[in-house]
């Protein structure tokens, strides 16, 4: 059974249809690419996953549980989303760290929040916080910045603060981890160090959707690659189906211009 | 008079000043923060109504709003204020009828101009902020509190230290409504013809001020360590 599945999405802002009824599925461990240009409807696909954006129509499943039926929207109340958001983790352009806080707080600020709406002793409180910590550290030593944990976000370079930015998403152990073109707000030589630790996090078989312009990062390290095009999948394959024999002309077209490019 | 007992005289008004300023301050600054709620709500009736409310306060004279809150309220409901004794710390205060008035007024004027920029504060925050918390499963309470707030803080302190120094100096509108505050002294002096105390009421606020500059100073370092 795939881990995500989700089913005829579809958003509208006002008049224009951004998503025009998306389907996919990923199975747990996968990677999965979405490229397209500017206004395809990537951004909002993924920002509808985290809840960001609320559907108009479609189903998100987990594990075979719906998880959000646009159909029942209204029902849903705050701390449901909440709850559910928990499946997703999300990875932003401009990586929006809390300015006020240093690395290390950044990465424990939500699970200590979340601490509070358990009913724990202080001694079970004590052991949790201690876990938290040591789990941050384990997560900043993934992306390499163990030296950095005392450090506040002003002190960092744009690839480092996307580094704690991605161990602050891990932090709360989601299912899936959402990357929203996490290197376009980077200098050139900035982006190879975020995209080596998404790499790294591939052999931790974590499940990751990238929206991405590195076209050569989604051919190498992706399982699966959807282009999409005016709101809708136009085509979808395995890397080598859609870099060396894309089907669609749309994406034969994007193909080539992101070529000429570079 | 001496110098010496001018000084003492005028001090007795200081003290009033003082007490002006920071009662207003006290209550409008929390006030201010829910006008500030008022204006940015999603419930459109509301929001209309409190945009109104802070226009309409912003854009009549202090000076008128005092004589309002002073005589209106006796003249078409019939309602005057009391004298209140109040002890704070052990020290205790008259508060006239007049204090009262003036209070209320500056309390509602000066609320009115943080909620401005309250919301100026935290419209500038970006919305990334708290798109990060929400994606990181916080409540809308624990964003504001836990991300928003200090950064809001930050950003308004310059903003909030002008207008809390206009304060200072327009306690002395006060006087309008006979409250007796240290100009209101200086005034009397004045009347019998001894002028220079008049000028001499300017030290004390410039003190005043350069007190609660070296104050501001003092949050905007220790805000420093971070950008925002």
């Amino acid at each position: 059974m795939a881990l995500l599945e989700i089913k005829n999405i579809r958003k509208s802002f006002g008049k224009t249809e951004v998503l025009k009824g998306i389907d996919f599925a990923l199975e747990k461990g996968e990677v999965l690419s979405i490229i397209g240009s500017s206004g395809s409807g990537k951004t909002t696909l993924l920002r509808c996953l985290n809840f960001l954006e609320e559907p108009d129509l479609g189903t998100i499943e987990i594990d075979g549980n719906v998880i959000y039926d646009a159909e029942q929207k209204k029902k849903y109340k705050d701390s449901d989303i909440r709850n559910k958001r928990l499946h997703f983790g999300l990875v932003f352009q401009s990586f929006n760290l809390f300015p006020q806080y240093s690395v290390l707080d950044n990465i424990t600020l939500a699970p200590k929040m979340r601490l509070k709406e358990e009913k724990l002793t202080a001694e079970q409180k004590k052991t949790r916080i201690e876990e938290i910590n040591a789990h941050a550290k384990k997560l900043l030593e993934q992306v390499g910045l163990t030296e950095k944990a005392d450090c506040y976000p002003c002190q960092l370079s744009g690839g480092q603060q996307q580094r704690v930015a991605i161990a602050r998403a891990l932090a709360l152990s989601p299912d899936i981890l959402c990357f929203d073109e996490p290197t376009s707000a980077l200098d050139p030589e900035l982006t190879g160090e975020v995209l080596r630790v998404i790499k790294d996090l591939k052999s931790t078989d974590c499940t990751m959707i990238v929206v991405t312009h590195e076209m050569e990062f989604a051919k190498n390290v992706s399982d699966k690659v959807i282009f999409m095009a005016n709101g809708i999948i136009e085509e979808t394959g395995t890397p080598s189906e859609v870099f060396d024999a894309p089907k669609s002309q749309l994406t034969q077209a994007f193909l080539q211009k992101s070529v000429e490019t570079f | 008079m001496s110098f010496w007992e001018v000084t003492l005289f005028l001090l007795e008004g200081f003290k009033v000043t003082c007490l002006l300023f920071i009662l207003t301050l006290l209550f409008a600054l929390p006030l201010g923060l829910l006008i500030c709620a008022g204006t940015m709500t999603k419930f459109k009736p509301v929001r209309y109504v409190m945009k109104v409310f802070v226009w309409i306060i912003r854009g009549v004279p202090l000076m008128l709003q005092l004589f309002i809150v002073f005589y209106v309220p006796g003249m078409l409901f019939n309602i005057h204020l009391p004298d209140l004794l109040v002890t704070v710390l052990g020290f205790k205060f008259t508060i006239s009828a007049r204090f009262l008035s003036a209070l209320i007024a500056f309390v509602i004027n000066y609320a009115c101009y943080f909620s401005e920029i309250y919301r100026g504060g935290i419209e500038s925050i970006s919305v990334g902020q708290r798109e990060a918390g929400q994606v990181l499963g916080m409540t809308k309470m624990q964003i504001f509190f836990k991300v928003i707030l200090k950064q809001v803080i930050k950003r308004i302190i310059p903003p909030m230290s002008n207008e809390i120094i206009t304060l200072v100096k327009d306690t002395a509108l006060a006087r309008v409504i006979s409250v007796v505050e240290i100009l209101k002294l200086a005034e009397q002096l004045a009347s019998r013809a001894l002028l220079w105390p008049l000028f001499y009421t300017g030290v004390f606020y410039l003190l005043f001020v350069g007190v609660l500059t070296l104050l501001f100073n003092y949050f905007e370092k220790r805000l420093s360590y971070f950008k925002a």
